[in-house]
């Protein structure tokens, strides 16, 4: 088979894009995933050999390339995937990183886990079945976590003897979610993960087809939307939550983070949040030297031109465009915990580089994944998500989370098991976002 | 039962000598992958060096650990490492990484720990497996010992997620319960960088600041660094005899046994661990460049070819990072 390339662009100067396949249990993601590695000559001889002798001792036929993303013994045993497995495969332009999420609803946080730094939702569909509810959960969480690029897969289609129909009917149902979702772009691909066809490689089995395969859909996704552009520069203002504080030689201090949000440059004005100083930045640096300007993504170290007394939890925000500062915030929530999320409930949230004390004012709803509509609700059960007001100890620099996947999301931690038991996004559930513009956070009532 | 050796803080001056080939920088203005898995590795280094109360940066002298050290240089430079570096010492080692592992920590004056898997059979920690049998499992005792004896809350390693299934679906801060074991099904939620890694005492968590890397990325971030390495990752002649499918080199652990005979023969080695279960392959790569380009060709997994430990079954590796293994 004719390789579209393997890992061959020796000297780097890949791009990178971060996606994350979801779908039903038994709609075919496993085996898909083990396509595009098959496919693409990611697996090695001996990586085969032992998914074929695999197959071979549990009675399958022929090779189940599913196997080859099988990771734990529970797994094995139960026949199901509980956690993210990620996998690693490379093109001569880019580099995948692809989280392969788990089905069952009782690991949505796995799930979210893996969404939660992606720039594209691969979604995989049986086309005999259609779009199920369990897709649709996971194309609501995905969308909710800020992807918008969704790649579907109406995977089975030698079932179906290729009709066109069939794959009509799987899009229409694709464009009706999508246009809920608010995702900005999507393709449905035809795909037969068990025999190839267009997943890497074309085929002739879809003569009223002309759309990409799945291999050319995410060789051609724009990179980078996660984070509010890593490794773009959606042109917002710059953030760099402060990690540590480095102490020059001779004395001064540097303020070592990443930055995101939008390019940082030298000479700019900044603002210290949540104290609210002005200042600016004289130099930016890493350990290869100064840079002029610092793109989204890229780790450095700021040195300001006044002598402030700031450290590790403080944010540095373009004095133009800062985000804001705020104790009471109203946020979406996925709660992961056993015991359910009340009001009055006191937890730890970790918020970029800063963790504090908080309290839940007030559980005020529950989103409705199937109707996409927030009810009422008093308490949030483990895998509910849910929208709640919370008060913090200390002030947070925020942005709503349709703005900046780093500066308006934040973790809820049990204060006593130290546990992570919730995911949270600044602002009312909101579909797909990257407007690139920033919107107010809104603030309890 | 650990020895250490205290050194000055290092000068912002050093840098490495590159092994092979010379350093590419990368085009300017461009975010490639590389620069964004070295700034996401350096950003997960800050993160948890700032929130551990004792971390310990795991360094076996092997490749993955020269990368991360040099990360962890990158990342805290012009300051000296806010950790110690940690090596297990299985006594199994190939000299050549001894040497490379004593000449780099000294050249950045910073502080290394010693834990002795010897020890740890000597004062009867575990049980002595004989001469020639591979000490990899052992490891985990001397480790856990370690990390209980300088309470270490945090530990850095190297691992990646392409190595292994089980690896694959590790977090990138991977919490340890009070006995040192993962626990897949109950690992902790670990979304956007939020990097969640607060612990009771006698808790830890390894943290895996490579996890995203390939061996391929690694192999290209060691030529556009100019990383240097032990000399046994480049081709060389030395004797070795054929085992299980696997080539070993004969040194004081490994001499032919009956039906066997030693051959020279011209090798390289893709990982470095116990001289007793850790391969050769046969290869003609000499420099950095080469070896990339072997890499790139290269047909079998880097642990399939050179690691006996992980051939006994399926699931060898999750097995042993249940029990606490790195
Ligand atoms: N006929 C056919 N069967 C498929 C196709 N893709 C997957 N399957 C089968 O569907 C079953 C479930 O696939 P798997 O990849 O394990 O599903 P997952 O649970 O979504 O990961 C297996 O028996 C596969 O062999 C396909 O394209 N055509």
């Amino acid at each position: 088979m004719a390789a579209p390339g393997n890992h061959e662009s020796a000297g780097g100067g890949m791009d990178l894009l971060r996606f994350a396949a979801v779908g039903s249990v038994d709609d075919g993601k496993s085996t898909l995933i083990g396509r595009l590695l098959y496919d693409t000559r990611q697996l090695f001889e001996d990586q085969v050999a032992a998914v074929e002798e695999a197959s071979a001792r549990r009675g399958v036929g022929e090779v189940d390339l599913s196997f080859i993303t099988d990771g734990l013994r529970a797994e094995r045993e139960q026949g199901i995937t509980i956690d993210v497995a990620y996998r690693y495969a490379a093109t001569p332009r880019r580099k995948f990183v692809i989280a392969d999420c788990p089905g069952h609803v009782q690991y949505t946080r796995n799930m979210a886990t893996g969404a939660s730094t992606a720039d594209l939702a691969l979604v995989v569909v049986d086309v005999v079945n259609g779009l199920r509810e369990q897709t649709r959960r996971h194309a609501c969480i995905a969308a909710l976590l800020g992807v918008s690029q969704f790649v579907v897969c109406a995977n089975k289609m030698d079932l179906v003897d290729w009709d066109e129909s069939a794959y009509r009917a799987i899009t229409v149902e694709v464009e009706a979610l999508a246009r809920t979702l608010g995702v900005t772009s999507w393709h449905v691909i035809p795909v037969s993960a068990l025999h190839g066809d267009y997943v890497v490689e074309p085929s002739a089995a879809a003569p009223w087809y002309d759309g990409p395969t799945v291999l050319e859909a995410l060789e051609e996704a724009p990179t980078g939307a996660w984070a509010s552009g890593h490794g773009t520069d959606l042109g917002g203002g710059a953030r760099l939550p402060v990690q540590w504080v480095l102490r020059r030689p001779g004395g001064g201090r540097s303020y070592a983070g990443m930055v995101n949000g939008g390019a940082l440059r030298a000479g700019e004005e900044v603002v210290v949040l949540p104290e609210g100083w002005r200042t600016t930045v004289t130099g930016i640096e890493t350990y290869d030297g100064p840079l002029d300007v610092a793109p989204v993504g890229i780790s450095v170290s700021v040195d300001l031109a006044d002598d402030l007394d700031v450290s590790r939890g403080d944010l540095l925000a373009a004095a133009a465009d800062p985000p804001e500062v705020v104790k009471e915030l109203v946020a979406t929530v996925c709660w992961f915990a056993d015991r359910p999320l009340r009001s009055g409930d006191r937890l730890r949230v970790k918020h970029t580089t800063r963790t504090t004390p908080a309290r839940v004012a007030a559980v005020t709803g529950r989103l409705d994944v199937n109707r996409l509509e927030v009810e009422a609700a008093g308490e949030l059960a483990n895998n509910d998500i849910g929208v709640i007001e919370l008060t913090t100890a200390v002030p947070l620099a925020v942005d709503p989370y349709r703005d900046d996947r780093i500066t308006g999301s934040f973790v809820l931690v049990d204060e006593g098991t130290n546990a992570t038991v919730a995911a949270g996004m600044v602002g009312e559930p909101h579909f797909a976002a990257g407007t690139g513009r920033r919107t107010p956070v809104a603030q309890p009532a | 039962m650990t020895e250490e050796t205290h050194a000055a803080r290092g000068t912002p001056q050093e840098r490495t000598q590159a092994a092979a080939a010379p350093p590419q920088s990368p085009t300017p203005g461009r975010v490639d992958h590389l620069a964004l898995l070295e700034s996401h590795a350096i950003f997960v280094l800050r993160e948890v060096a700032a929130e551990a109360e004792r971390p310990v940066l795991l360094f076996s002298g092997g490749k993955d650990s020269a990368v991360l050290l040099h990360l962890a240089v990158k990342a805290f430079r012009p300051g000296g490492l806010p950790f110690p570096i940690m090596h297990v010492d299985t006594g199994h080692n190939f000299p050549e990484v001894i040497k490379f592992r004593d000449e780099r920590v000294s050249r950045l004056e910073e502080r290394l720990i010693v834990a002795s898997v010897q020890e740890s059979i000597d004062r009867g920690r575990v049980p002595d497996p004989g001469p020639s049998a591979s000490r990899n499992r052992l490891q985990t005792t001397t480790l856990l010992d370690a990390i209980a004896e300088h309470s270490f809350d945090a530990c850095f390693g190297g691992a990646r997620r392409d190595e292994d299934k089980a690896r694959a679906k590790e977090r990138v801060l991977s919490f340890r319960d009070t006995f040192g074991q993962w626990d897949p099904k109950r690992q902790r939620p670990e979304l956007w960088h939020l990097y969640q890694g607060r612990v009771q005492p006698g808790e830890h968590v390894r943290a895996f600041p490579l996890s995203d890397w390939t061996e391929l990325d690694i192999w290209q971030y060691i030529a556009r660094e100019g990383i240097a390495l032990p000399d046994i990752y480049y081709a060389h002649r030395r004797p070795v005899v054929e085992r299980g499918g696997m080539l070993l080199a004969v040194c004081d652990w490994i001499s032919p046994g009956p039906g066997e005979t030693a051959r020279e023969e011209t090798v390289r080695f893709r990982t470095v661990g116990d001289a007793t279960c850790t391969g050769a392959v046969r290869s003609t790569a000499r420099t950095v460049a080469e070896i990339i380009d072997e890499v790139a060709a290269t047909r079998v997994s880097e642990r399939g070819a050179t690691r006996a430990d992980d051939k006994f079954s399926e699931t060898a590796m999750e097995d042993r990072k249940r029990e606490g293994y790195f």
